[in-house]
C-alpha cells in the first residue's frame, strides 16, 4: 500500500460532521478505521470514488450506538451565559462607537427595503384568499391563434365557452359568466350619476364569497334588469336610504336593486361598484347582436368555474379542448383553445391581455426581491468585514473565554447574539425608513395603490422581525465561525489570529462585489434614464406637439368643436376614434384577395386629423368625402397594409383605388401614408388602416392648441365642457403626458433601480469608509516611521490609497460590461425601436461612484498622513 | 439468555478475535473474516458487533498506540474476555454434542 499523499485527504466537512456527532470514546478509532479504508480505496479507485465512499460511511454510520448524547449542561449554559454575552456585546458597540454606526446604518438601509418587499409580498399572496372556496376556483383563458399572428393569451373568453362547459362538460361543479363594461348614468329622480358594473349570472354568488348584507344571494341575479350594488354605490346613490327594491334608471330601461353587498375587498382581482344581472345583457344586447353568443365573441367576457373538491383541471381539460376543437370548425384562419387559471394565480397573470383586475408579473416581484437580497446582503458583507477586521481586539476576549471553559458552540452562540441584537437595533431604525419608503412607494404610480395597500398586520411585524433576526444569524454567520475557531493560546500570545491571506482575501472579495453591484445599480439607472428619455423623444411617424386629448364621453363632436373653435387658443381640432402609440389596440379582419385575411389595426378619424398630426401622405389624397355613419366608402392605409396584401406590387401609387373588404364593406383605398408607431415602441409596426368618422361620440378631439399658458387654456377648455357636460370631469391630456403615461412602467422601474443604487452606495460607502479608518488605523506607526525616514506625504497617501484603489478598478471592471451586456441582450431588444447605448452615460455613474470614493479614501488618507509622527511613537 | 447468547455472527467476529490475538482491530477483524468466510465483511456491520460485544463485556478493548497511517489516530484493540471464552467453549460444546448425535450422516454428496 502507498502512502496517501498530503493532498489525498478524505472530504473534511464529513470528518468534522463525524468528530461532531460521534461519541468522544468511538469517535477516534472510527476516524482511524475510515481512513484506513479510505487510503485503501484511494490505491484502488481512485481519489474521488474514495472520498465519496467515506462521505457516506461517515453518514451511514450515525446509528443510535454512535450518537453523542445531548449534553444538557452545554445546553443550558447558553441561556446562563445570555447576561454576559449582552454585556459584553453592548460594551463592544459603545467601545467602537464608528464601527457600531456603520454597521447599524447600513444593515437599517437594508432592512427598510426587505420590509418594504415582505409588505408588498405579504399583500400580494393575499389576493382573492378570502374566498371559500378559493382552491377550487379557476378561471377560463382563452388562447387566440390566428394565421400568422403570434399566439396571443386573454383572461376573457366568450360566453358561449361559459354556456358550453355549463351545459356538455361533466366534472365541473358550477359556472358563472361575467360581462365588463356596463357603464352609464344612474338616473334616480331628477339625479344622475356616473356608474360602471359588470354583468354576472346568477351563480356568480355560488362560485365566490361576496356576502350580501340585503337580498337574497339565490336569486338576486336571476331576473332581468335586478341588479346589486356595493353599500358604498348604494349610499352614493340613494344615501341613507335603504336601497333595496329601488330602481335605477340606466338610458331608458328601470332596473330594480335585488341585493346589496358589503364592499369588495381590496385584495380581490375582481372589483365591481354594482353587478347586473346577466339576464339583461340577453335582453338589451343578446336579442340584438346575433355575434353575442359567438365563439369568437372573446374580448369582453369571463368565465370563472369551480371543480369538485377532489377534481384537478387536468381532468376537465380533454373536454375543453374537444369543445373548441368542435367550435373552431366554423372560424377561418383562427383558432381558439381554453385553459383553466387556479384564482390563486390570477393577479400574477403574465403575458394576459384584457385582463379584468391589477395584476402583477411575478418577474417584478422575482426582481425586487433580488434587489433587495443584494442590498441587505451588501449590509451584512459590512458588519463581516468590520468585525473580521478587528479580530485583532476581540481575539483576547474570546481566548479568555475559551481558557476558562467556553466551548466553540458557546462563542458561536456569543456572536450571533449580538449580530441579532445589532439587527434588531437597526430594525428600530430601518421601520421608521419602511414607514417613509412605503409612503414614496405608494405615491410612485396609481397602478401599485390599486395593487396593494401595505397597511400593517400582526403578520406582516412578524415577519418584519424575522427577517431581521434572519440578517443577524447571516451578518454574524462568518464572524461567529472565524472567532470560535481562534486557537486561545496563539491569540493571548499577540500573534495574529489568522492566516493574514486568506483574511484579507475575503475582505477584498467582498468590497468588490460591493461596489460592482452598486456600479451596476448606477450605471444602470443613468443608461436607463436615457434610452428612456430616448423613447418619449422618439420620432413615432407623426407630430404629437401641442396636442390636447379631450375625451368626449358621449358628448355631441359636432356642437362642442364648433364650440372649442371659438377660442383663440385653439388652432385646429380634429377628431379620432381612439389614441393611437399608447399600447391599446382596435382591429378589424381585412380582405383584399379571396382566401386571404388578415388583422390590420385601425383607427376612425375625420378630415382634419391626418394634417394636424403630421401624418405623411405618400399616395393619394385624404378622406374626400363626408359619409354618415354606415355610409362610409373610403379608408387610408399604410405601407404595411400594401406589404400584407400585396397590393399593387407594394406601390403606394399603384394601390390607389384598389378595394378592400372591412367589416362587410368594400372600402375604396383613398390615400397611402408612411408607417408609423400605432402601437408601443415595443412592438414591430403592423398594418393600420384609418377609417372615416365624424360622428362618434365616444372618442376624442385632438386640440392643437398655442403655446404658451397652458393652465389658463386648460381653465377655458374646462369651462366649455361644463356647459355640454356636468357629470363627467375634464378628461384632457396633453399627448405627450399620454405617451409618457404608456411607459410609465419603465419610469417607475428606473425610480425604483435609481432608489436601490442610492442605497446600494450608501452601505458600500460606508463599508469601505470603516475599511479605511481601520487600515489607516492600524498603519498608523507604519506610517509615522515611514514620515520619520523622510517619507513624502504624497508617497503616503499613494501607499494607504493603493490597495483600495485595486479594488475599485476592479470592479469597475467587472460592473461596466455587465451592463452593458445586459442593456445590449435584456433590455433593449424588448424595443423593437431604440437607440443605441452612448458611452458617456455607461461610465458618468461609475466615475461619479469612483471619484467620491476616492475623495472619501484621500481625505482620510491625507489626514493620517499629516499627523505628527512623535505623537504616534512617542508611546512605544 | 439474552447477554450471553451468542449469534453466528458475533460468534464469528468474537473467533476471529481471538485469532487475531494482540492485532485484533476493526480493520484486520474484517479482513480476517473476508478471508475466513469469503464474504464481503463491512466494517459499518463488524463495528456495530465490536460494540455489542462489549457491551455483553464478551469482549474488552484498548487503545494501542498512535501510527502515521491511519492519520495519527489510534487503534481500538480487542480481546476476548473471560465471559467471551466462556461463551465461545459452550457454544462449541452445543455443537459438539449434537453432532455426536448424528450417526453416519451421509456426507458424500458434499465435496
Amino acid at each position: 500500500m502507498k502512502n496517501a499523499r498530503q493532498d489525498e485527504t478524505p472530504p473534511q466537512w464529513a470528518v468534522n460532521f463525524l468528530r461532531w456527532y460521534c461519541r468522544p470514546r468511538l469517535a477516534e478509532d472510527l476516524e482511524g478505521d475510515l481512513y484506513e479504508y479510505f487510503q485503501r480505496n484511494v490505491t484502488e479507485k481512485g481519489l474521488r470514488r474514495a472520498r465519496w465512499i467515506y462521505a457516506i460511511d461517515v453518514l451511514k454510520f450515525l446509528r443510535p450506538y454512535t450518537i453523542r448524547p445531548v449534553q444538557l449542561l452545554t445546553f443550558l449554559s447558553h441561556f446562563i451565559m445570555l447576561s454576559s454575552y449582552l454585556k459584553s456585546s453592548r460594551r463592544n458597540l459603545v467601545r467602537n462607537k464608528l464601527f457600531s454606526f456603520i454597521n447599524i446604518a447600513g444593515l437599517a438601509v437594508g432592512l427598510s427595503v426587505g420590509l418594504l418587499v415582505i409588505a408588498i409580498l405579504t399583500d400580494l399572496l393575499a389576493y382573492d384568499q378570502f374566498h371559500e372556496k378559493k382552491d377550487r376556483i379557476y378561471r377560463i383563458v382563452t388562447h387566440h391563434q390566428g394565421h400568422g399572428n403570434p399566439e396571443m393569451k386573454l383572461a376573457s373568453t366568450s360566453v358561449k365557452a361559459g354556456r358550453q362547459i355549463r351545459a356538455d362538460i361533466p366534472g365541473v361543479e358550477e359556472v358563472t359568466v361575467l360581462r365588463s363594461g356596463f357603464g352609464g348614468d344612474a338616473q334616480i329622480g331628477e339625479k344622475k350619476i356616473p356608474v360602471e358594473g359588470k354583468w354576472a349570472d346568477n351563480s356568480f354568488f355560488r362560485v365566490f364569497s361576496f356576502p350580501l348584507v340585503a337580498g337574497d344571494p339565490k336569486t338576486a341575479l336571476k331576473e332581468p334588469y335586478s341588479l346589486v350594488l356595493t353599500e358604498q354605490t348604494a349610499h352614493k346613490l340613494f344615501g341613507d336610504d335603504n336601497a333595496l327594491g329601488r330602481t335605477i334608471r340606466f338610458d331608458s330601461l328601470d332596473y330594480t336593486v335585488t341585493g346589496i353587498a358589503e364592499d369588495v375587498p381590496h385584495q380581490s382581482h375582481l372589483r365591481f361598484d354594482m353587478l347586473v344581472s346577466f339576464a339583461s345583457a340577453d335582453a338589451t344586447i343578446g336579442k340584438k347582436q346575433p355575434d353575442f353568443y359567438g365563439w369568437d365573441n372573446i374580448w369582453q367576457n369571463y368565465v370563472y368555474l369551480t371543480l369538485p373538491p377532489a377534481s384537478t383541471p387536468a381532468a376537465v381539460q380533454p373536454a375543453l379542448d374537444r369543445l373548441s376543437a368542435a367550435e373552431n370548425k366554423a372560424l377561418h384562419n383562427l383558432k381558439l383553445t381554453l385553459s383553466l387559471q387556479p384564482l390563486s394565480r390570477i393577479a400574477f397573470s403574465k403575458g394576459l391581455n384584457n385582463n379584468i383586475g391589477p395584476t402583477v408579473d411575478p418577474l417584478w416581484l422575482w426582481g425586487l426581491g433580488g434587489l433587495a437580497l443584494i442590498v441587505i446582503l451588501s449590509a451584512c458583507f459590512n458588519y463581516t468585514n468590520l468585525s473580521v477586521a478587528r479580530s485583532l481586539r476581540r481575539s483576547r476576549e474570546v481566548s479568555v473565554r475559551k481558557v476558562i471553559g467556553a466551548r466553540r458552540s458557546h462563542i458561536i452562540g456569543q456572536f450571533l447574539t449580538e449580530s441579532v441584537i445589532i439587527a434588531l437595533a437597526s430594525l428600530l431604525i430601518a421601520f421608521g425608513l419602511y414607514i417613509f419608503l412605503r409612503k414614496e412607494f405608494l405615491s410612485l404610480a396609481p397602478d401599485i395603490t390599486e395593487m396593494v395597500k401595505l397597511t400593517l398586520s400582526l403578520r406582516t411585524i412578524l415577519y418584519f422581525v424575522g427577517l431581521a433576526v434572519a440578517v443577524g444569524l447571516a451578518a454574524g454567520f462568518l464572524p461567529a465561525v472565524f472567532f470560535s475557531g481562534i486557537n486561545a493560546l496563539t491569540a493571548m500570545k499577540n500573534a495574529p489570529v489568522f492566516k493574514p491571506v486568506r483574511r484579507i482575501g475575503l475582505r477584498k472579495v467582498l468590497i468588490i462585489t460591493q461596489y460592482t453591484f452598486s456600479l451596476i445599480f448606477i450605471s444602470t439607472t443613468i443608461v436607463g434614464y436615457s434610452q428612456y428619455k430616448k423613447i418619449l423623444n422618439f420620432d413615432l411617424g407623426f407630430t404629437t406637439d401641442n396636442i390636447i386629448n379631450l375625451k368626449l364621453y358621449g358628448a355631441d363632436p359636432a356642437v362642442l368643436k364648433k364650440d372649442l373653435a371659438g377660442l383663440p387658443e385653439v388652432k385646429g381640432i380634429s377628431q379620432s376614434m381612439m389614441v393611437t402609440s399608447l399600447g391599446s389596440f382596435f382591429g378589424f379582419t381585412v380582405k383584399y384577395l379571396p382566401g386571404d385575411s388578415a388583422l390590420v389595426w385601425e383607427n376612425r378619424v375625420d378630415e382634419h386629423y391626418l394634417p394636424l398630426h403630421g401624418h405623411t401622405l405618400l399616395a393619394g389624397t385624404n378622406f374626400t368625402l363626408r359619409p354618415e355613419k354606415g355610409q362610409e366608402s373610403e379608408v387610408i392605409v399604410n405601407q404595411q397594409v400594401l406589404k400584407r396584401f400585396n397590393i399593387g406590387g407594394q406601390n403606394p401609387r399603384k394601390a390607389i383605388g384598389q378595394f378592400v373588404t372591412v367589416d362587410g364593406q368594400k372600402l375604396a383605398i383613398v390615400g397611402v401614408m408612411k408607417d408609423f408607431n400605432y402601437g408601443t415602441l415595443e412592438q414591430k409596426i403592423g398594418p393600420v388602416m384609418f377609417r372615416y368618422t365624424r360622428s362618434d361620440p365616444n372618442g376624442f378631439l385632438n386640440l392643437k392648441v398655442a403655446t404658451g399658458d397652458i393652465a389658463a387654456t386648460l381653465v377655458k377648455l374646462d369651462e366649455v365642457w361644463k356647459k355640454y357636460d356636468k357629470v363627467h370631469p375634464l378628461n384632457a391630456r396633453f399627448y405627450h403626458e399620454q405617451i409618457e403615461a404608456a411607459y410609465s412602467r419603465y419610469a417607475i422601474l428606473m425610480k425604483v433601480i435609481g432608489f436601490i443604487a442610492i442605497l446600494a452606495i450608501c452601505i458600500a460607502s460606508l463599508g469601505l469608509f470603516g475599511m479605511v479608518v481601520f487600515t489607516i488605523e492600524t498603519r498608523m506607526k507604519e506610517v509615522s516611521i515611514r514620515k520619520v525616514l523622510g517619507a513624502g506625504e504624497a508617497g503616503l497617501v499613494y501607499l494607504l490609497c493603493k490597495s483600495f484603489l485595486v479594488l475599485l478598478v476592479l470592479a469597475a471592471a467587472i460592473a461596466l460590461p455587465v451592463t452593458y451586456l445586459l442593456f445590449d441582450k435584456l433590455v433593449l431588444p424588448q424595443f423593437v425601436y431604440h437607440q443605441p447605448i452612448g458611452l458617456a452615460e455607461l461610465l458618468s455613474g461609475s466615475l461619479l461612484v469612483m471619484f467620491f470614493a476616492l475623495l472619501m479614501i484621500g481625505t482620510q488618507t491625507a489626514k493620517a498622513a499629516r499627523v505628527n509622527p512623535t505623537n504616534v511613537l512617542k508611546g512605544e | 439468555m439474552k447477554g450471553t447468547n451468542l449469534g453466528e455472527f458475533e460468534e464469528l467476529v468474537l473467533l476471529t478475535i481471538a485469532a487475531l490475538g494482540q492485532e485484533a482491530y476493526s480493520v484486520a477483524i474484517c479482513d480476517e473474516l473476508e478471508r475466513y468466510t469469503g464474504r464481503a465483511a463491512k466494517l459499518g456491520v463488524v463495528h456495530a458487533v465490536l460494540n455489542r460485544l462489549e457491551e455483553k463485556s464478551l469482549a474488552k478493548s484498548y487503545l494501542g498506540e498512535a501510527s502515521a497511517t491511519r492519520g495519527g489516530k489510534r487503534k481500538r484493540f480487542y480481546e476476548v474476555s473471560q465471559a467471551g471464552k466462556a461463551a465461545l467453549v459452550r457454544s462449541r460444546e452445543i455443537r459438539d454434542n449434537i453432532w455426536q448425535t448424528i450417526s453416519g450422516l451421509n456426507l458424500e454428496g458434499l465435496s
